[in-house]
């Protein structure tokens, strides 16, 4: 809806050392103050202030991030609407949780260019700029188009329209017990509303953890290197994290002792694994070095496979071949500066559809065609990794995480012994938040439904 | 020949359940009006099923009283049975139907209209519009009287070209063999109006006498008085009952073998007619698997033995008919006295009209009913007591009054009926609401009264009577928040005994309240009030603290579009001088022209980026005229 609060990260992804998330709008103020905490809440420091606090969780009250927030009262401001900025560190991972928090406190992701478009309609651009305006909006306007088609075709639309038509189907039945009360239909009875609900809240459920590239863009793709000792493991690490600034982060709890590193290649947000394994065990014996290997391997979703152009192929490298089987996975052949001993032919086997590319890490050689097959792998040559695929999908993350949280209040209503009619307003919404990620939501349909399922008649 | 008539303020085509309430809310406004029918003992004839209300329309017809308008008493004095239905459901879809004695009803409405000042009822039957230079300025009838007026209500039904079709039989009528209006759906197209053919139809009707009743299950009416006024306090007591019986196998399989004499299948019939209201052949060929429908017996009156057969609405030849009659249980010897018919009739585009139901093209002629593609009296009184009201306030040179979404079921029928058009007969229906948890059966008065009160259509005593309700409500509420329920034994007996857990510690009533099983009776055994509240008031504390989260989560709704309903638009906005808009969106904007950009948004085929667009081009206009002005 046009006029409501927005949000958006306002720096450049993975770059700098600060990044801004901003919100604009009438709750701006409001939806930062629940998941801020500072000495005072927002809503009474002074306007045009910077402040020092804490971004946290509220759903598990914890601590996320420090962070300064802006707090700009309307209309001094650039949209001329009440604003905040939250100033964070400026790694991907915490820039994009306070952006989920955010959106899921209700502000809805802006489209681009629309902080200037606020700043226009509410009188603080002059005319010459105006023009400058509507083409974005034209711009955003296509490049939405070609998004939202080739998301028509996706697994991630069909399932949407899957889900969305059992509930069109409930619905519908619910309002014929409206509508009609004397027509012969079963009535639509808490029972069976609670069973369609827990089924829609479970299948949304498992589409916010299988949107995989969504997940992947908001948490990194977790990666992990492996090879034999002395492949060059540890140099293809420096190289990849040397080239594409990293930024190491210490998560506690989710990987025990394992220290991860965050690059991004050609937007593609990589999550290092094991780094610190990397780096420790160039040295240890082949057999554990495979054990721990097996580890990780299964809580990554891209494996590179190094391998030594410069040796036969052992052993350990078919096992390492066997453990990262069925994985997204990238062959390297490094060290391209030595003379060949490696069976090319046999490499080729084992890597079947996965591609290879050759580097000699030492030379700098081959570096590009690694970023370019990881890109690849990613967007399947399809999409620029530009913001807006980013952007795309964080919009059905916060979208499907609304619709999740609908549902779930349909749930509640049930358990509560709320009337049918009532707990329906909750399952009608969840249906038009799915319309919206699919960019379908015609009320309409609701009616079309209603006659053709049911016989209706004076 | 044509002769002078006389002068009026508004003029009102036709005396249905549209025509009735223009004329009246005109008259009650001050307008001088003159109220035209083609048969003056048609007034406000029911030629279909004999019923009022219902789920969202029942909540139209308390709209219409809180609005000061006259269905809701008149139904009130005449009806045979009265039924709250939904009662298992929320307050949000609980709705009023009452059975009319439809020749009562017809003869209460005369009996008013005749005895209302400023309005005048007259038998003719208007063939001609005067129009100059784009305004409408009175009517020319077929008996030659030329009457003035600065607005024109037209409320035409299912008159214009109305065709009767039973079977292969196929003749100009209007329902029930009542003279059709032949050149006025002519002049309409000659003066650029856009028409459509619709069609709808009605079911046999039978000799109560003829009706073995023991086959059928009774369906009576409540045991509780109950009123679709607010004024009402007379209540009927003697109710008549309505009766269940279904269609079976051999009905099926006679409608099956005469599908090929159905003018629905052969082609006769051109027009489109509602989903929601299919013919029993309809119902057959579409639901194929479905092994039997209901079947309602009405009766018409009190005063009558016809009882029409609701869910047999059918086009089939007379002789099927009463082969298919016989196939129902309790009707075997049944004798029809009037068969079922469809009937084909022109409605004008709605689009054509803006939201206050004035055209677009003609100023000062309103339409209103059926005749603006709706199905209903319900449907048609609402809109003919809008077009009534905004004809009055065009006289009195005042803004429209134009109800949105948020406010009344009518303001959703007119705002999808201009906006989007329809494409079939348009029957409300509570799933066309977006915020139908505010626009509830008991609220409607709470909703608008104040506007009928403003526009001068609520009296001063009924307005006072709400002010103090509303004060009531408000002030029982502040009380419950502050009052405490201790823990008492006696209070935890009573409970147990509804269901609810007992308390632990003490509470605040209105949290008690929120328990889903505990009503305000409870509440008021727990903590009484100083005085008994009405039982209506008692209604409205409990339902807005029960139900105060969806409330106001739909206020929140409500209130967020509100900036969008408030950027309005011009009405002589250039859709063609943007640039940027999608082409589809360029023409469907030209076409509807909506006042407001919340309007706007509504439009089919106008995209979100197409709303972008208009608003920077708005804001663009703005900045053009500061700046020309500044120079």
């Amino acid at each position: 809806m046009e006029l409501d609060t927005i949000t958006a990260i306002s720096t450049p992804m993975g770059e700098g050392a600060i990044a801004i998330v901003r919100i604009s709008g009438d709750e701006a103020i409001t939806i930062a103050d629940r998941i801020y905490k500072g000495k005072k809440p927002l809503k009474e420091v002074e306007s045009h202030t910077i402040n020092y606090g804490y971004i946290f969780d509220p759903e598990t009250e914890k601590k996320i991030e420090e962070v300064m927030v802006s707090v700009l009262l309307a209309p001094r401001t650039f949209t001329r609407e009440n604003m905040v900025e939250v100033n964070c560190h400026g790694g991907i991972v915490s820039v994009n949780r306070i952006l989920q928090l955010i959106l899921k406190q209700g502000a809805r992701l802006a489209e681009p260019g629309e902080f200037t478009k606020r700043a226009f309609l509410n009188g603080r651009i002059d005319l010459s700029q105006a023009e400058a305006v509507m083409d974005l909006i034209k711009a955003k306007t296509d490049r939405a188009m070609n998004i939202a088609m080739s998301q028509v075709e996706g697994k991630l639309s069909k399932r949407i329209q899957r889900l969305r038509q059992a509930l069109l189907e409930t619905v519908a039945h619910v309002e014929v017990n409206i509508d009609y009360p004397e027509y012969d239909a079963e009535e639509m009875t808490l029972g069976i509303l609670k069973e369609k609900a827990t089924f829609v809240k479970n299948d949304i459920k498992k589409l916010l953890q299988t949107a995989q590239q969504g997940k992947i863009l908001r948490d990194g793709l977790s990666t992990v290197i492996i090879g034999r000792p002395n492949v060059g493991k540890s140099s293809l690490l420096n190289n990849l994290v040397h080239d594409n600034k990293a930024i190491v982060t210490d998560i506690p709890g989710t990987t025990r002792d394992v220290i991860e590193e965050y690059v991004n290649v050609r937007g593609v947000p990589l999550r290092l694994l094991d780094t610190a394994g990397i780096r420790e065990t160039e040295d240890i014996v082949e057999k554990i070095g495979v054990e721990r290997s097996r580890k990780v391997v299964e809580e990554a979703e891209l494996v590179l496979l190094v391998l030594n152009y410069n040796e036969e192929l052992s052993n350990a490298d078919e096992e390492l071949f066997k453990i990262s089987e069925g994985r997204d996975r990238i062959v390297i052949i490094n060290k391209t500066d030595l003379p060949e001993n490696i069976d090319m032919v046999k490499v080729k086997y084992l890597a079947g559809e996965d591609p290879i590319v050759t580097t000699s890490l030492l030379l700098d050689e081959g570096v590009n065609e690694l970023e370019e097959a990881i890109k690849t792998l990613f967007f399947e040559g399809e999409l620029e990794a530009s913001d807006l695929t980013y952007v795309s999908n964080s919009r059905h993350i916060a979208l499907l995480n609304q619709a999740y949280d609908s549902v779930s209040d349909a749930l509640q209503a049930i358990e509560a012994g709320m009337p049918v009619d009532m707990v329906q307003i909750d399952i009608t919404k969840t249906w038009e938040i799915l319309g919206e990620v699919i960019g379908d939501s015609v009320h309409e349909s609701l009616i079309d439904q209603l006659f053709s399922q049911f016989c209706l008649g004076k | 020949m044509s002769y002078y008539g006389g002068d009026f303020d508004v003029i009102v085509i036709g005396a249905g359940h549209a025509g009735v309430e223009a004329g009246l809310a005109s008259a009650r406004m001050g307008a001088n009006t003159l109220m035209l029918t083609l048969n003056l003992d048609a007034v406000a004839y029911m030629p279909c099923n004999p019923s009022v209300g219902g789920p969202a329309k029942g909540i139209v017809v308390r709209e219409i009283d809180a609005l000061g308008g006259e269905m809701a008493k008149n139904i009130d004095k005449t009806h045979i049975q009265m039924r709250m239905l939904n009662t298992g459901k929320g307050p949000a879809v609980r709705a009023l139907r009452a059975q009319a004695d439809k020749y009562l009803y017809q003869h209460e409405m005369k009996k008013t209209i005749e005895e209302t000042g400023n309005l005048l009822l007259r038998q003719g039957m208007v063939e001609k519009l005067i129009i100059e230079e784009d305004e409408v300025k009175g009517v020319i009838t077929q008996t030659g009287a030329e009457y003035r007026a600065k607005a024109v209500v037209v409320t035409t039904g299912t008159y214009l070209r109305g065709k009767v079709i039973i079977g292969d039989l196929a003749y100009e009528s209007g329902p029930n063999n009542q003279q059709p209006s032949i050149n006025l759906s002519y002049h309409l197209q000659e003066l650029g109006f856009e028409m459509v053919r619709f069609k709808t139809g009605t079911p046999p009707r039978v000799n109560s006498q003829s009706i073995d009743y023991s086959k059928t299950e009774i369906q009576p009416g409540d045991n509780v008085p109950r009123a679709f006024s607010y004024e009402t306090t007379k209540y009927i007591t003697d109710q008549l009952p309505c009766w269940l019986t279904y269609t079976g196998e051999k009905t099926h399989e006679i409608i099956n073998n005469n599908l090929h004499r159905s003018p629905m299948y052969s082609g006769v019939i051109e027009g489109t007619g509602p989903r929601y209201c299919p013919s029993i052949e309809d119902k057959i060929v579409r639901f194929s698997d479905k092994p039997r429908h209901q079947i309602f017996l009405e009766p018409e009156g009190r005063n009558t033995q016809e009882v029409y057969v609701q869910g047999l609405s059918t086009s089939l030849p007379e002789d099927v008919q009463r082969s298919i009659l016989e196939t129902v249980p309790g009707l075997e010897n049944v004798r029809m006295m009037r068969p079922g018919y469809a009937i084909e009739y022109d409605a004008i585009v709605p689009t054509q009209l803006w939201p206050s139901l004035e055209t677009k093209k003609i100023k000062g002629l309103f339409t209103a009913g059926q005749i603006n593609g709706t199905s209903g009296y319900e449907e048609a009184a609402g809109q003919g007591l809008m077009a009534g009201i905004n004809a009055a306030l065009k006289i009195q040179e005042k803004d429209p009054l134009i109800l949105n979404r948020s406010q009344a079921y009518i303001g959703v029928l007119i705002d999808d009926l201009v906006t989007k058009g329809t494409n079939e007969p348009y029957r409300l229906l509570t799933s066309r609401a977006e915020y139908r948890l505010l626009l509830r059966h008991d609220n409607a008065d709470l909703r608008l009264t104040e506007i009928g009160h403003n526009i001068g259509l609520i009296k001063e005593d009924r307005y006072n009577k709400y002010l103090e309700k509303k004060e009531q409500i408000h002030e029982e509420i502040e009380r419950l928040k502050n009052a405490m329920i201790k823990v008492t034994k006696e209070g935890n007996q009573l409970l147990k005994s509804v269901g609810s857990t007992p308390l632990k510690e003490a509470i605040y009533a209105i949290g008690l309240l929120k328990r889903p099983e505990i009503t305000y009776d409870i509440i008021a055994q727990l903590a009484p009030p100083d005085d008994t509240l009405d039982s209506d008031v008692a209604e409205q504390v409990e339902i807005q603290v029960k139900y105060e989260g969806y409330i106001s989560k739909q206020m929140d709704q409500v209130e967020k579009l509100k900036k969008m309903e408030n950027k309005k638009i011009p009405e002589d906005i250039d859709y063609n001088a943007i640039n940027g808009l999608a082409t589809e969106a360029r023409q469907k904007l030209s076409q509807v022209r909506p006042l407001s950009m919340a309007q706007a948004s509504r439009v089919s085929g106008v995209n979100p980026s197409d709303i972008s667009i208009l608003l920077v081009y708005l804001e663009q206009g703005k900045l053009k005229r500061v700046a020309s002005t500044n120079e």
